[in-house]
């Protein structure tokens, strides 16, 4: 069950190979007025069979990150930096081998998981859909087997292969999109936001399913969510996003935890501790919006919200400083727990 | 992987018995239309009266050599739609013509479809130079009347059939490219899209398997829309004297009532049967179209 010791399986890379290495991306968005920096210098690494979250709040980037992983940057958009899958840059390959990552190498669960089916073809059409387009000459039968396989995977009858996208519910559709993410056996999942549009009930159900089917199979994970909490539970670390950013990595539960990011503090004790009495009435939230990626203040983008901003946060903006087995981007860092503010 | 080397059969079997389900259910679903089951009467009517007319009238009925009939003769026991100017029954013209205008039609229609969806489509999936040339192709016929269009290119092609059929065929079609296109740019942004981009499907994947069944259900409507415009089309034609002489079509009937003066003498019957059944025929299919496409989008029909 454990993924640490999966290394031999990898073959001809080097044994220490990230599965997915992002390096010093940058993605910038060209707009009426100007271009608008929505990544600015991400690094990141998912090895095989981990579960890497990316947490941060609405516009700071998350999104776009996922969508480089794949090459599915609106047209809009210049990006600079490596996304290596695999050993392999993916913003600099031919067409057609891009094709071939996309899917059967690297598969994506959309954030509009809703609206990603298309409402004229049944479900099963659309789940054997990547098989058709990866494995050309597949036998018919085969590709029936293998979609009753997938639905019944995420805990869906076969029947409801013949069924249309509208005669499902949130929650199934939702399901169909991680069956069809394993459909050709992909070694990174990337999950948009997976459960945006689930009540909470449903949203446990699929986190459930996906966690499980990735961790079985040791496929590596790069799941983005808003919600600290939910990636504590199933990653094994975390990157914290801000203004375009990394400001903190660690692993999943430290992050959660012990944040070294006051950002980080901030996120985490926005969503109650069942149990923890003095979690109930700290100061949970954050003044403030998140800062115009078209006008950045100097110094860190943090700073005007931090609650505890020193003066030299106005001038400079932090790098990543290691801290043990983490890093954060912060003058703070290593000072006395933050929650003790 | 794929040890199947008995059960194949049984699997087409299988996939047969299926389409045959899906095709019992779509009829169900049609049926349940009424206005769609009076389009389809009609039409049957019309396309069993057009393939039996040797059967229904004797083609030397249009020979005007061997016509005997009075000229001009109203309604009679013997010629129950009255004769025209030459003494030939109207009713055997009619008939005669249904083939004709019929055929004109559905042939013109195709070719427009054809060229309409694929130039509708292209120009809206693809940015770039290749939706903007389409795109102006389409705008460059939409702004050139239309009949003018059509009158020029009968002349210079010369009066036939065929060629009929390939003038309305080639003016008709920039209304659905129009249609086509408008649709898709906004199917192109839907998530479902970005998906199958995400899959590593192509752009002709993308655009055969997900672009085009969904705005087929509109190119359908719109097919009998242009069956309806291309009927009338080919009357127009044939009535300004574009038409091939040497068929019969309800066309070149309403034009040779018109040349011999039918409605000033009150010859009637020369006149409104050959109307009513361009409107019939028209009507029919306009009908069907409505109830076709009520079926065919699953998003129209209601949750089962």
């Amino acid at each position: 069950m454990t993924t640490e010791t999966t290394p031999e399986a990898t073959g001809t890379a080097a044994p220490d190979a990230a599965l997915l290495a992002i390096r010093d991306l940058h993605v910038t968005y060209a707009t009426g007025e100007g271009g608008l920096p929505a990544v600015r210098g991400v690094d990141l690494t998912v090895a095989r069979g981990q579960i890497v979250g990316v947490a941060g709040e609405s516009g700071c980037g998350k999104s776009t990150l996922a969508s480089t992983v794949l090459r599915l940057q609106p047209p809009s958009a210049t990006v600079s930096g490596q996304v290596l899958f695999d050993g392999r840059d993916v913003l600099a390959m031919r067409w057609g081998e891009l094709r071939a990552v996309r899917w059967a190498g690297a598969s994506i669960v959309f954030q509009g998981a809703l609206h990603s089916l298309n409402p004229v073809h049944r479900i099963g059409a659309q789940l054997a859909e990547p098989m058709h387009i990866h494995q050309p000459g597949l036998d018919e039968a085969r590709v029936t087997e293998r979609v009753a396989e997938l639905l019944d995977q995420v805990g869906m009858a076969p029947e409801r292969a013949k069924s249309y996208p509208h005669q499902l519910s949130g929650g199934q559709k939702q399901r169909v999109m991680i069956a069809m993410a394993l459909a050709c056996d992909p070694e990174l999942v990337v999950a948009d936001e997976p459960t945006t549009a689930l009540d909470v009930m449903v949203q446990a159900q699929v986190l459930n399913v996906l966690s499980e089917l990735v961790r079985g199979r040791g496929v590596g994970m790069m799941m983005i969510s808003h919600d600290l909490s939910v990636l504590a539970d199933l990653c094994d670390r975390i990157t914290v996003m801000y203004a375009g950013r990394v400001i903190e990595e660690g692993p999943a539960d430290q992050v959660f935890a012990a944040p070294l990011h006051p950002y980080s503090g901030a996120l985490s004790a926005a969503f109650p501790r069942v149990g923890d009495p003095a979690a109930r009435f700290a100061p949970a939230g954050l003044p403030g919006d998140p800062p115009d990626p078209r006008n950045l203040t100097e110094g860190c983008s943090f700073a005007p919200r931090c609650p505890r901003a020193a003066p030299v946060c106005l001038h400079d903006e932090p790098g990543l400083v290691a801290y043990d087995d983490r890093a954060a981007a912060c003058v703070r860092i290593g000072e006395p727990d933050l929650e003790a503010r | 992987m794929t040890d199947i080397g008995a059960p194949r059969l049984s699997t087409r079997q299988l996939a047969r018995r299926r389409r045959a389900a899906s095709y019992r259910r779509t009829w169900k679903a049609f049926a349940a239309k009424r206005s769609g089951l009076v389009g389809l009467g009609i039409l049957v009517f019309f396309i069993v009266v057009a393939l039996g007319a040797p059967v229904l009238a004797s083609s030397r009925g249009l020979d005007v050599t061997l016509a005997n009939g009075p000229v001009l003769g109203p309604p009679s026991s013997h010629y129950v739609l009255g004769t025209d100017e030459n003494g030939r029954s109207v009713l055997t013209l009619l008939i005669w013509g249904s083939r004709i205008s019929l055929f004109v039609g559905l042939a013109a229609t195709v070719i427009s479809m054809v060229i309409g969806t694929l130039l509708g489509l292209v120009s809206g999936y693809f940015g770039g130079w290749i939706g903007r040339i389409t795109f102006r192709i389409t705008e460059w016929f939409l702004v050139i009347p239309f009949l003018p269009l059509a009158i020029a290119l009968a002349a210079v092609l010369g009066r036939g059939l065929f060629n009929i059929v390939i003038v309305i065929g080639v003016t008709s079609w920039p209304s659905t490219a129009l249609l086509i296109r408008s649709q898709t740019l906004s199917i192109k942004e839907r998530a479902y899209i970005e998906r199958a981009e995400a899959i590593g499907a192509g752009r002709w994947h993308q655009m055969g398997r997900h672009v085009l069944p969904n705005v087929m259900p509109m190119v359908f409507a719109n097919t009998t829309l242009t069956v309806a415009a291309a009927v009338l089309t080919e009357t127009t034609l044939s009535f300004l004297g574009l038409g091939d002489p040497t068929h019969t079509s309800w066309g070149t009937m309403l034009d040779s009532a018109y040349q011999v003066g039918a409605i000033t003498t009150g010859s009637w019957w020369y006149v409104i049967p050959p109307g009513v059944c361009v409107v019939l025929v028209v009507l029919a299919f306009t009908m069907i179209g409505q109830a076709l496409e009520e079926v065919l989008n699953p998003r129209l029909r209601a949750r089962q």
